[in-house]
């Protein structure tokens, strides 16, 4: 299963996504993430920021997703870890973070990052070390955004990131409960 | 040994950063950086008679030599050294040249301010025990 997962996701990467230069991306996240510390002055308000806009991408990509890859409901929670690092993130990102640290009732597992072209080029402030800015905080809003379409409501957050000085990035995702089908609600 | 002092000049004249390496000698702390402002001015006219970056010494004060780089954003390396060693110095600047870019590149540095990372003043250490001492 994790295989085909993996194939599928780099025959997305390789003929179905357009493709943006990666500095260009860098720089434009990197620019977004310095107006924001600047407007915000709280690097609180920054991660929360971050994770709404990441948010409102997540619950359009996840239909990009689904339409270019044309893959079905996951029958488990190992299955969609599976299908975000190897498919979701392969895809976006060129990136397949490892699925580990699952917690013993299998509703938690950490997303191991490690490297995320987000980091490139950047050096966090001692200021905003200490303040606790997670600088990709934009990727956990992406997950728990597209999964909240999926009808599975997510707490996640970051834990580790090496921009902080820690080995490597992890994202916790944490399954709170499954959702029932709803009208949708307008956006807000 | 012998004492070299290596500053950063902005485009404004304010210095970016600074570092002495190989022996202190506390007396010339001030000295240094009054030299370094004065040679701005012969930078000046030099930048425009090469085409190249690295502009050798410009300037000669007692027993020191000004040695200069000037990127293409017009911010200034400059050198202070007491012996020649055209080829190091320029091997030094160049390597210089790359870390200034990579923290131009860093979104939370903006241009013309004082560089205050750690890894910065680390890496610039290496650089001159490899080039200079």
């Amino acid at each position: 299963m994790a295989k085909q997962y993996r194939n599928i996701g780099e025959e997305a990467w390789k003929n179905n996504v357009e493709k943006v230069s990666a500095e260009l991306f860098i720089f434009t996240y990197g620019s977004l993430v310095v107006q924001l510390v600047k407007d915000y002055e709280d690097y609180g308000a920054v991660n929360k920021q971050l994770d709404k806009m990441g948010y409102n991408i997540g619950v359009r990509l996840i239909d990009d997703l689904l339409a270019r890859t044309g893959l079905e409901r996951c029958q488990d929670l190992h299955a969609t870890a599976e299908v975000i690092s190897k498919v979701g993130f392969k895809m976006f990102l060129n990136i397949t973070p490892s699925v580990a640290n699952w917690s013993a009732d299998s509703k938690e597992f950490s997303l191991i990052l490690d490297d995320n072209p987000l980091n490139d080029f950047c050096e966090l402030p001692p200021k905003a070390i200490q303040d606790g800015l997670w600088y990709s905080n934009v990727l956990c809003g992406v997950v728990r955004g597209a999964l909240e379409m999926m009808q599975m409501q997510t707490e996640v957050t970051f834990v580790r990131d090496v921009l902080r000085g820690d080995e490597t990035s992890e994202i916790r995702v944490k399954l709170e409960r499954m959702l029932d089908e709803e009208v949708p609600v307008g956006d807000d | 040994m012998s004492t070299f002092y290596f500053a950063i000049v902005g485009t404004n004249d304010s210095p970016l950063y600074e570092a002495e390496f190989g022996v202190r000698r506390d007396e010339s702390k001030y000295l240094n950086q009054f030299v370094v402002h004065a040679a701005l001015d012969l930078v000046d006219d030099a930048q425009f008679m090469s085409t190249a970056c690295y502009l050798k010494t410009v300037d000669r004060y007692n027993e020191w030599n000004v040695s200069a780089y000037v990127l293409p954003s017009n911010v200034r390396l400059m050198l202070l050294h007491e012996a020649k060693a055209d080829d190091a110095i320029r091997s030094f600047f160049v390597d210089c040249h790359e870390l200034c870019l990579k923290t131009l590149l860093n979104p939370f540095y903006t241009a013309n301010t004082p560089i205050q990372s750690q890894a910065f003043d680390t890496k610039v250490s290496a650089l001159a025990r490899k080039y200079l001492l």
